[in-house]
């Protein structure tokens, strides 16, 4: 049953990133968009790939990975995601440069870019949070709560983001990618108990 | 008149189409000129002047066409058409980008303040399937619309103006 289960949540999550992919490969809009606008778009499927990705590690819900391996990658994937949005900004600002400058100054007039760009700062908020845990010597609880709240925004911001732009990526692989990230992230966050900071606090808070 | 679009925008509009045509048919008569003298100027568009090309040449169509742009100039007030305005049209089409020059072209309102100019098919761009028009001369103040299609599957879109003295 282990097993089984295990090996359903593998086919899932390959299954969906590999036909979000090819579904986005296979889009009638290429013909029109340059290599540069190209890569733009796929480091934006990269990136909501790697937002799947990113809570099924952090909990282990990847069997073959042990906990210890799983934050490792983790953090590979973390510093990943954070070069993909690198990538999907400054490839979107070469194609229009005003545009993207609009959407950094939340002045756009199309929604999803201010979603976009939310869930951006919220990325790299979490991934210097993590970067700088260990330097300053964050004390865990305040990592925690800090990384779960920076990464609640970037599922948000980014799965609204994605959901409302019409592009390269099909509709229907899109919904279900978009449905599995917020899954993945509420399920995660649930089994790691990431409220309890704060449970916790206040009872200490009630302390003399 | 039955809501013939699916979309969720499309219902929206023939929705407050349908209630402006209501209102107005219910209007007494003699208010419908103190509308008409109100007729208020058209607002930019927030992202309108994006990837402007100031002087952009007039031309009997952009590209190879099979798009249509068109709408109407009037003037703010009296809502009288505006003939010999210059629009300047541009998007991003299936022959190229909003910054390349050739994406870009402008046209004259006729006697009526009528426009339309033939253009290649715009395909959503930035998330939108969107066009940009710009009025920029000096007769009357800077207006930059930014149209967004019902459908990327559409072949027209429209956007009028109504300009004000500058």
């Amino acid at each position: 049953m282990a097993r089984m289960r295990a090996a359903l949540i593998w086919a899932v999550v390959t299954g969906s990133i590999v036909v979000s992919f090819a579904a986005a490969a296979t889009s009638p809009l290429l013909a029109w968009r340059g290599p540069v606008y190209v890569v733009a778009g796929f480091a934006g499927v990269l990136s909501l790939a790697l937002v799947l990705l990113q809570p099924l590690l952090a909990a282990g819900y990847l069997s073959g990975l042990s906990i210890g391996r799983g934050r490792q990658v983790h953090r590979w994937f973390g510093a990943a995601l954070v070069a993909a949005i690198i990538i999907h900004v400054a490839g979107l600002w070469l194609t229009s440069p005003p545009d993207v400058v609009d959407a950094l100054l939340f002045d756009s007039p199309t929604p999803f870019s201010a979603w976009g760009v939310v869930a951006m700062w919220a990325a790299f908020a979490a991934a210097l949070l993590a970067a700088l845990r260990r330097p300053l010597r964050i004390r865990p609880r305040l990592f925690r709560l800090g990384h779960t709240v920076l990464v609640v925004l970037v599922v948000l911001g980014g799965v609204v983001h994605a959901l409302l732009i019409d592009g390269t990526m099909e509709s229907v692989s899109k919904l279900v990618l978009c449905a599995l990230v917020v899954t993945a992230t509420a399920v995660a966050l649930f089994n790691l108990r990431a409220w309890t900071v704060l449970t916790r606090r206040k009872r200490q808070d009630l302390l003399p | 008149m039955l809501p013939l679009s699916t979309t969720r925008r499309g219902l929206l509009a023939s929705g407050a189409a349908f209630g402006a045509a209501a209102l107005t048919a219910g209007a007494p008569a003699i208010i419908r000129p103190a509308q008409a003298q109100a007729l208020a100027p058209t607002d930019s568009m927030r992202g309108g002047a994006n990837n402007y090309r100031p002087g952009a040449p007039i031309v009997q169509r952009i590209g190879n066409g099979g798009f249509w742009m068109s709408g109407t100039v009037r003037r703010a007030g009296d809502g009288a058409p505006l003939p010999g305005v210059r629009i300047q049209i541009w998007a991003h089409t299936t022959e190229g980008y909003e910054t390349d020059a050739q994406s870009h072209g402008a046209t004259l309102s006729d006697a009526n303040g009528v426009f339309r100019l033939e253009m290649p098919q715009i395909i959503p761009a930035f998330g939108q399937a969107h066009g940009h028009l710009a009025y920029d001369d000096a007769a009357f103040k800077t207006v930059f619309l930014r149209p967004v299609m019902q459908s990327s599957r559409d072949k027209s879109l429209k956007a009028d103006f109504v300009l004000q003295p500058a």
